[in-house]
């Protein structure tokens, strides 16, 4: 039965190269825990993806209840904390998994730095998995601020401050993420909410895509 | 691959109509213990997966996020801190040589230079060698530059007084305050500078709305001090002082409720 659909699909979309290439291939013995306890440092970049899909679903169940909005903004945060059924649970696995995606993705980039497994043929895999960094760096600062509490608007007027001081441009790159050259309030919150939710996202999910088709394509780094 | 003359697609597509069958290679032909990953190595990273989704639910069932009370733009006295991830550079910037007139220099060029080199690290290191001690510039940088981060999150983390912190960002529920009774005007006069027009605290003094001291412990504190708080900061009678910790023991009765 299932093997008919999948033929009746298949006769008509062809999925059968895409499906070698995601599921039909062998994992060598290096990077396999069961023989060499070792290779669980092979484990922090496919965690780094577990937290992020993890993110990105909880993220989407808080926006059902978050209003970016200076008014009411900490109002539903603290409402979706304390009165919604199990959205303490879910806002604390998006906190909690910020920073958890931070230090996975850390030790996934010493592993792959002190091996060596940069070298040709995969530098332009580094490079996005950099950037990867780079755009994970910009959600943790950009969904800091949402919660619209002390912490977050005075850590974002330092942040913005810091990025006041660039040179040439210090005023303009301001007044993008801040909506206003001078006030931090209603623009700035919409603004990090539309970074935060729809710029950043994009960026991580085509940076993403291109890090695992050239895993695909250039496979897993031989043994040291 | 078959291509060009001679193919046959399913009807005006580009799919090919002959199809080979789906069968996974030989591998005998691959060096080591090789597996499998569609089923078996996947289930061994599922299993590896719920692990840590265990551990991860119990840190968020055990450790409920935060949250400080609304942003207040005036609160003039609050020290803006960042997420723990950020310390390092915040640290960073702290320092004489990288803050000041030479923020430039600590803000943009040496974080610049630093995760440039990482981003360009394939490019800096190209030796085809792959081993740690056939890299050993490269890996030095690596681990001095890991050390760094460690240690400026370390120095920022440390000069904090994370309960003070708490204490001050703590949400404070509002309480509805009869401010005719006598008792607020006293409490007005002597305290209201430090704990708040509606003792909802403020930098130099908690919130009293939830206090669970008793009417002669009030009393005590208001005359002796307690803690930061010095002595003498209530000036009154003795009648005066019993109106006062009444007022407050009710404020707090009512925010209880």
């Amino acid at each position: 039965m299932l093997q008919k659909l999948y033929d009746w699909v298949d006769e008509r979309v062809d999925i059968t190269p895409l499906w070698r290439d995601i599921a039909d291939h062998e994992v060598p013995e290096h990077v396999n825990p069961a023989h060499h306890f070792s290779a669980f440092v092979y484990c922090f970049g496919g965690l780094t993806f577990f937290i992020t899909v993890i993110q990105v679903l909880s993220g989407m169940f808080l926006t059902m209840y978050y209003v970016p909005d200076i008014e009411n903004a900490w109002k539903s945060v603290k409402y979706l904390q304390m009165q919604v059924a199990y959205g303490q649970i879910v806002r604390g696995m998006h906190h909690w998994g910020a920073s958890l995606v931070i230090v996975m993705m850390f030790l996934h980039t010493l592993r792959v730095f002190f091996q060596g497994a940069y070298k040709k043929p995969r530098e332009l895999n580094w490079v996005v998995g950099v950037l990867i960094f780079f755009v994970m760096l910009g959600l943790g600062f950009t969904g800091y601020l949402l919660p619209w509490d002390n912490k977050a608007f005075f850590a974002t007027q330092v942040g913005l401050q810091i990025a006041e001081q660039t040179p040439l441009i210090g005023t303009e790159l301001k007044t993008l993420l801040a909506g206003d050259p001078k006030i931090i309030g209603a623009q700035t919150l919409t603004r990090f909410f539309a970074i935060h939710v729809f710029f950043l996202p994009a960026a991580l999910f085509g940076l993403m895509g291109a890090h695992f088709v050239m895993i695909r394509k250039q496979g897993i780094s031989g043994p040291l | 691959m078959h291509r060009g003359k001679g193919m046959k697609f399913v009807g005006d597509s580009r799919i090919p109509a002959e199809k080979k069958p789906n069968i996974p290679k030989d591998y005998s032909e691959y060096p080591g213990r090789t597996e499998a990953f569609w089923p078996n190595f996947l289930l061994k990273e599922w299993l590896v997966g719920a692990v840590f989704l265990i551990g991860f639910l119990v840190l968020t069932v055990v450790a409920p996020s935060p949250l400080e009370k609304m942003a207040d733009p005036t609160d003039a006295g609050y020290i803006p801190l960042p997420d723990w991830y950020f310390l390092f550079l915040y640290q960073f910037l702290k320092y004489e040589f990288a803050s000041g007139p030479y923020i430039v220099l600590g803000a943009f060029v040496i974080p610049g230079l630093a995760f440039g080199a990482l981003l360009l690290a394939p490019f800096l290191d190209r030796g085809p060698g792959r081993r740690p001690f056939q890299r050993p510039i490269a890996n030095a940088l690596m681990l001095l530059g890991v050390a760094a981060t460690i240690w400026l999150t370390w120095e920022a983390a440390d000069h904090v007084d994370w309960e003070a912190r708490a204490e001050s960002g703590k949400i404070v529920e509002t309480v509805e305050i009869d401010k005719e009774k006598p008792g607020y005007k006293i409490f007005k006069q002597n305290c209201a500078s430090c704990h708040g027009g509606n003792l909802e605290g403020g930098n130099a003094g908690p919130a009293l709305t939830e206090t669970k001291k008793s009417v002669d412990e009030i009393k005590n504190i208001a005359k002796n001090g307690i803690g930061t708080m010095p002595a003498g900061q209530f000036k009154g009678s003795e009648e005066e002082l019993q109106q006062l910790a009444e007022f407050i023991k009710s404020v707090s009765e009512k925010a209880s409720e």
